[in-house]
């Protein structure tokens, strides 16, 4: 029982000394531009386009599975339902489509957007459920299969489609966009592991079998198909399962630092493409 | 219902390549679910794909195939435009089949 | 300053715990260890970052107390107490070096 005590306060203490202090004022555009450069700095024969299928654009033995898997995907029946989903009406006679622009046809890319009425980022997981609470239905849970399988068939609807986040001009949205940054780089858990931690220091390298993926364009593949699930998941259920991977208690699915942190990852994935519903180990 | 059966299957010369994904929860009867009682056993036993009334491939599963299983084989004889039949029965006598075309 | 204070509560509790064994804790030695670590545990809850192995630990200081082992539901209450310290600190830390982290 000492040494585990042990090891958790050395966990803490050893945590980096800064060697100045950087300033955590937020300059989106600049911040883009120097996420996107390590990542292509460090991975000179990956091409930018790529970055979105994740571990597969790491490694060239699980790329190769994933094709012969791609060739027949296991999603097509999470897709299927959500396709029948999207075209049931509610009780009220409305439907899916009355929610969106474009009747929800092709509009994942927009999301998460900076919703000013309500001053918080929605994504388009919580987008979906406003839309069945305005008309009358209950919430889908977040982390089940209802709301993996309507999100991807909006994800491939928007294949191919470029990440298109948008930060207007309004403090509050800026503040989001910091907060799922702070979020991002913050160590967390008893391993004390941030997101950054694997996604960003360690892309390409391996978490005991598992080929980590680069944090650019980690959220253009959403939802996706997990075989460790056996299934469809849902952007919550993967942040969920991270946080208690580092044995840190998860936050309830959708809850704000999740879209913002969504947010941010998507920002910085502006202009990649759309590749999800996509298919994980 | 839409059917759980998914295929396809292309002819090149001689041989015709086969692909199926059956939709299909192939419970082992091993599984505890979050209360834990055991989940009953519930998985595809037999398959079996016929061409031109005979059977050209039959899978023997059960517990040990997990969920949405994906087969992939050859076989020879048939032609572009032939009927493909695949029919699945699992543990509990339900049973689906679905018939492609060779393209 | 941060490194000597997690230490010190690191040595603390496990001089507690080896002050307890030479009396058998009771069934009032565990509610104040309990009180205590709830505290910290609340205090890990607001500031959203508490880990899973505090849990475990005060659920296995609930089991021990419900069979009646005292010494034990103390020592698995303090160490409860010292995770969620743990966390509030390394919350705390975080705060002030997360910005470092980001890729610039």
């Amino acid at each position: 029982m000492l040494r585990k005590l042990l090891i958790a306060v050395a966990m803490v203490a050893g945590a980096a000394q800064p060697l100045f202090a950087a300033d955590a004022a937020s300059d989106p555009k600049g911040e883009f531009k120097a996420f996107r450069d390590y990542f292509t700095n460090r991975f000179p024969k990956v091409a930018l386009d790529d970055f979105v299928n994740g571990p597969y654009s790491m490694d060239e033995g699980l790329r190769k599975q994933w094709k012969a898997i791609d060739e027949f995907p296991p999603y097509d029946f999470a897709i299927d339902k959500g396709k029948e989903m999207f075209a049931t009406p509610f009780k009220n006679g409305k439907s899916y489509g009355d929610c969106f622009p474009n009747k929800g046809i092709g509009v994942r890319q927009d999301y998460p957007q900076f919703d000013a009425k309500s001053g918080q980022v929605i994504t388009l997981d919580m987008a979906l459920n406003n839309c069945r609470e305005a008309n009358g239905e209950k919430p889908f849970d977040y982390t089940k299969d209802d709301m993996a399988a309507l999100t991807a068939y909006m994800a491939f609807t928007s294949r191919g489609k470029p990440m298109n986040i948008k930060i207007p001009d309004d403090p509050r949205a800026l503040a989001a966009y910091t907060n799922g940054k702070r979020y991002f780089y913050t160590r967390r858990g008893q391993l004390n592991f941030s997101c950054a931690s694997c996604h960003v220091q360690n892309p390409g390298n391996h978490i005991r079998t598992e080929v980590l993926a680069p944090a650019l364009g980690i959220m253009n593949a959403m939802p996706i198909y997990r075989s460790a699930w056996g299934g469809m998941g849902t952007t919550s259920r993967r942040l969920r399962t991270c946080n208690s991977q580092v044995r840190g208690v998860p936050l309830p699915g959708e809850s704000e630092e999740y879209r913002d942190v969504e947010y941010y990852l998507s920002y910085m994935a502006n202009g990649l493409p759309i590749s999800g519903p996509g298919t994980r180990p | 219902m839409a059917s759980t059966i998914r295929v396809r299957a292309i002819a090149s010369g001689d041989a015709t390549q086969v692909q199926a994904l059956i939709s299909h929860p192939m419970d082992s009867g091993f599984v505890k679910d979050s209360k834990g009682q055991l989940i009953p056993a519930h998985h595809i036993d037999v398959v079996e794909f016929e061409h031109n009334g005979k059977v050209v491939f039959t899978c023997l599963w059960g517990p040990a195939v997990s969920k949405d299983p994906y087969v992939k084989f050859s076989f020879k004889g048939a032609k572009k435009g032939d009927d493909l039949k695949v029919s699945w029965v699992d543990n509990k006598g339900q049973s689906d089949s679905s018939v492609a075309k060779i393209g | 300053m941060r490194t000597r204070t997690l230490i010190g509560l690191a040595v603390a509790a496990s001089v507690a715990g080896f002050a307890s064994a030479a009396f058998a804790a009771t069934a009032d030695d565990y509610k104040a260890a309990e009180a205590k670590a709830d505290a910290a545990i609340k205090q890990a809850h607001a500031l959203k970052n508490e880990w899973t192995t505090t849990a475990d630990a005060m659920k296995q200081a609930k089991a021990a107390a419900s069979a009646g082992k005292f010494d034990e539901a103390v020592k698995h209450a303090q160490e409860a107490e010292t995770l969620a310290n743990a966390s509030i600190a390394q919350s705390r830390e975080q705060e002030k070096l997360w910005p470092d982290a980001v890729v610039r």
